[in-house]
Order: structure tokens, then sequence, then C-alpha cells
């Protein structure tokens, strides 16, 4: 039935930031309660949504999901095909069980290599992000595949296909690997059919990226595609973000850790850390991370999406700087209008929030 | 379908969902009201200065950035009810129709305060100020029966009421 195929996330501004999100965080209870959806996963013990439906098995291969959220995209990391819709939409989808979709052209990503040590999926979508703009994917699937796709944790491409949409693309996917599956094996019971290209597939456009050349990027205010390396941006920056769903994964939470081993947040920059679900959090507490954090200074949340869109969780004054492995920095994303979010990934955002400035990790031996 | 005639609010590219609607207001007791908040943190004098039947145009990928329908939402709630664009990001665009805010596809040469009419069925926009005429594609009809019944809940509404 229809309801099963529901998940239902509280994450935007919750635990509730105040009696307006209160109320609607209500809504959305007595909804779940009123209709008999089993899948609602409340404060306590989900996070943001896109990471509960990782983890909870939701997203697979070969399966085809809209959410009400423009990040749905980031399960085609998993080799779904998935794609942001609005509200109506989604009501739609409640209603009848179906939506109806134009087949959107294909623009091919040939990958090769390997990428070096704080060097990951963030660096190469804010990359390929910077090459073709924020409409450079509009109404087109980015196809990934290439030899350089199993150098990519799952991880990885979970954050390369969570910022399709930045592009204006209407899916990101990557293919279903030996990867893929053991990771799959750890969230799902149930089967799946992985989707693979045929022979000979025709792409609108092919692009080539190769990952041992790429370095750590930042993309600068105001636009996701106004990427620079890392090493050459040099700004201070007030607080730095680690979380959500580009960015929020253990694997992101244990890189930050072991380039913060044995050092401590800059004493002029808050440190906000917010892993992206309860299984998250849980698996940083029992490895230690949380503690590591704290102890050098950082503050730690529970999961939520938190200030990545400007809800809670560390909003920035006028004139304030904030380094963040989210994925939106436009105009007033997360505080004021005359505040600036850098976007870049876990190894970055660690490595800035110790010298108080942006920077690439691989320069962190000489600043200290 | 009806014809559009207003003031212009020019915008330049990448207009995304942030900057028509923040994310801070998108909480349900603000249903009624999102277009109070339209454009509040780039362009807070707009709100007060729009009137009904105005038109906002565009560059290139207006409405990037999240699929809140709140952002048609909004800007229908605060008079205007047809943007003229370049292009558009695609969430947005699909939130457009299913919201009935008219999403034309025309790079049209206007400057804020221009008076400009959109005829929908014969696809020309006049800048009356200046003088110039262009022509758009007109919607596929099964989009503008869909925006004429008001939007994607109304005729799933309709559909599940005949089933019946």
């Amino acid at each position: 039935p229809v309801r099963d195929k529901i998940v239902l996330v509280p994450d935007h501004f919750v635990p509730n930031k105040d009696v307006a999100s209160a109320k609607q965080a209500k809504e959305m209870r007595d909804f779940a309660k009123r209709w008999g959806i089993k899948n609602y996963f409340e404060v306590g013990r989900g996070g943001v949504c896109h990471q509960v439906m990782l983890d909870n098995g939701f997203a697979y291969p070969g399966a085809l999901v809209v959410g009400a959220d423009s990040h749905t995209c980031t399960y085609g990391g998993v080799n779904a095909f998935a794609t942001g819709v609005g509200s109506s939409e989604a009501a739609a989808v409640f209603a009848t069980g179906q939506l109806w979709f134009k087949v959107p052209g294909s623009i091919r990503v040939l990958l090769k290599g390997r990428p070096s040590k704080y060097v990951g999926g963030k660096d190469l979508v804010l990359k390929l992000i910077s090459d073709i703009g924020v409409d450079g994917a509009t109404y087109k699937t980015l196809e990934f595949g290439g030899t350089g796709v199993s150098s990519l944790t799952v991880s990885d491409r979970l954050s390369v296909s969570n910022m399709a949409i930045e592009a204006g693309g209407k899916a990101g996917i990557f293919p279903c690997d030996a990867a893929t599956v053991a990771y799959m094996k750890t969230v799902r019971k149930d089967g799946f059919n992985a989707a693979l290209p045929d022979d000979g597939a025709s792409y609108e456009r092919t692009l080539e990226y190769d990952l041992s050349g790429l370095e750590s990027m930042v993309a600068l205010p105001h636009l996701p595609s106004n990427g620079k390396a890392a090493r050459d941006v040099g700004v201070q920056i007030d607080q730095a973000y680690l979380g959500s769903c580009t960015n929020g994964r253990i694997e992101d939470l244990r890189l930050a850790a072991e380039i913060m081993r044995g050092r401590k947040v800059h004493r002029d920059v808050r440190m906000v850390i917010v892993p992206a679900s309860v299984k998250v959090f849980d698996q940083a507490m029992s490895e230690g991370l949380l503690l590591e954090f704290s102890k050098a200074g950082a503050f730690v949340s529970g999961p939520t999406c938190g200030a990545c869109l400007g809800g809670h969780m560390g909003i920035l004054a006028p004139g304030e700087r904030c380094v963040s492995s989210t994925n939106r920095n436009f105009i007033g994303r997360m505080g004021h209008r005359d505040s600036e979010v850098y976007l870049a990934g876990p190894a970055v955002v660690a490595a800035s929030a110790i010298t108080g400035r942006i920077t690439d990790p691989r320069d962190l031996e000489a600043v200290q | 379908m009806k014809g559009v005639k207003g003031k212009v609010w020019r915008f330049g590219d990448h207009v995304d969902t942030d900057q028509i609607i923040p994310a801070e207001r998108l909480t349900s007791d603000n249903n009624d009201k999102l277009g109070t908040f339209a454009f509040e943190k780039v362009r807070p004098e707009m709100v007060k200065l729009v009137n009904p039947g105005d038109v906002i145009v565009a560059g290139r990928n207006f409405g990037c950035g999240s699929s809140r329908e709140h952002a048609p939402r909004a800007l229908l709630q605060m008079g205007i009810s047809c943007v003229v664009a370049e292009s558009y990001a695609r969430i947005f665009y699909r939130n457009c129709i299913n919201t009935g805010l008219l999403p034309v596809e025309c790079h049209v040469d206007a400057d804020d305060g221009d008076v400009l009419s959109v005829d929908l069925s014969k696809g020309i926009i006049i800048n009356q100020t200046k003088g110039k005429e262009w022509r758009f594609a007109p919607f596929p009809k099964f989009v503008q029966d869909l925006m004429d019944k008001g939007g994607l809940m109304a005729k799933i509404k309709e559909e599940k009421r005949c089933k019946k």
C-alpha cells in the first residue's frame, strides 16, 4: 500500500526551534498518526531525512524515489533515481502513488584515478559545478562512471549525488558496484535490481575528471559554482560547521577527527558538529569521536538540519563567515544577509577550524 | 488563460529560492502570509510597492535551489501572477505549474517600472514602455488546463471525486 511507501522525517527545525516550528512538527506527527504512516521517525530516533532514508534501506539500487526536499537526489549515490519535488507533488504521490516524469537527457561524467588523502566527493562535486555552472545540468541526469568510481567510497558518492541539484540536475546517479552492495547489506534485508547503462547508451555530453589531480575545493559566496582551490582562498572565519546530508556521515566525522587529533579549535572560531542521523551520532559516540571533538573545543549537536538552511544551531551575524560542509551558500542562507558561507569538504572544515582561516589540510603541518 | 499586464520588477540571473523566501519563514502558520516575506533579504521594499498584476522579469535559472513550493506561493500571495525569465530551475518550474504562477520562458528587454503585457493564448509579450514585442511558445494544453483548474491539488481532488 502507498502508505507504507511514505517516509516522514521531521528534520529542518527540530528539536522544535520555536512555537511556529513546534506547531508544524505537530502537524506532521498528527498526520502520521491519522493516516497510519508507520515510517515516521521522531526526534531522537531520526535525523536529517536523507541520512535516515539511507540508514533504513529505503534508498537502494534501481529504486525510483521522490522527496519533498531538493537534496533527495542524494540517493543516486546508491544507484537510485531520486529527485526532489514540491509539496503539492508529494501530496499527489500520497493520494495516487504515482507521478509523471519527463525522462531527462544524460550527461556522462567519467572518473579515473584516485583522490589524495584529504580530497573526497565534496571536492569533486564542487569542481564539477564550478566547471559547468549552477544551471549546467538543468533537466539532465548526471551519470557517473569510469574506473575512478571504485576509488570513491559510497559516502563520497553520496556527497556528489547530493549536490547534483546545485548544477540544476534532475538526478545524479552512480553505478552499483561491490562497494554499493556491501553498503546495502548493512542497511537493507530485501534485494534490489541495479540500474546500469545499456551498451552504446548515448549521452548529450561527456565530462572527464582525474581524481588524482583533484585539490581540496571551496565554493565562495554566493553560488555553489563559485569554486576555488582551498589553498587560494585565505580568509578568516568565525564559524566552522560540519554536518548536513552532504557531509554529516561517520566517514566525514572520522576524517575531521583525524585532522583535529591533538589540536584545538582556534580561539576565534566556534565549531559546530552535527552528525546527520542518530545512527551516525551513536556510531561517532561509540568511537569516542564526540568526546574528542568536545575536548578540542567544538560544540557537538544531536542530528538535525541545523544551520544549513538558516534554521538554528549556528546562525551568522552581519559580517560573519562560516566554512561549512553543507550544500548552499546563497545570500542569507545561514543567517544575516551580510554573512558569508564558504562550502567545503570535511577535511577543509576541520583544518580551517584549527587555524582560524580557510586552510587546505596539506598546509596544516606547516601552519602549526 | 487570461492575459497579464503590469509593472516590471527586474531581476538578474540565478535568483534562488532563499532570495524568494528565506527558509526560516517556512512554517505552516505563515502559509497565508508568505507574500509578506518575499525577497525580504535582498529587496525588502518590494513587498510594500508591488501591485497585483505586476510581472517579474528575470535572467537565467530563475528559482534555483530548493524544492520549496512556498517560493511560487509567496510570489502569488504578493500579487505576482506571472514571471518572464530566460530560463527556469526545474523543480521551481514544476511548482509554478502546480500552483498557478505562470512561468513564461522568454528573453525580453525590460527595466524596473516598464509596463509589460503578456498574452498567454497568443504567446505575445509587449513592453509598452519601450515599444517592443516578443513571441513565446504557449503552454501545452494540459498545462493550461491544469493552471485553469487551480493547480495540481484541484485537479487531483476533481479526479478523485469523479472516480467515486
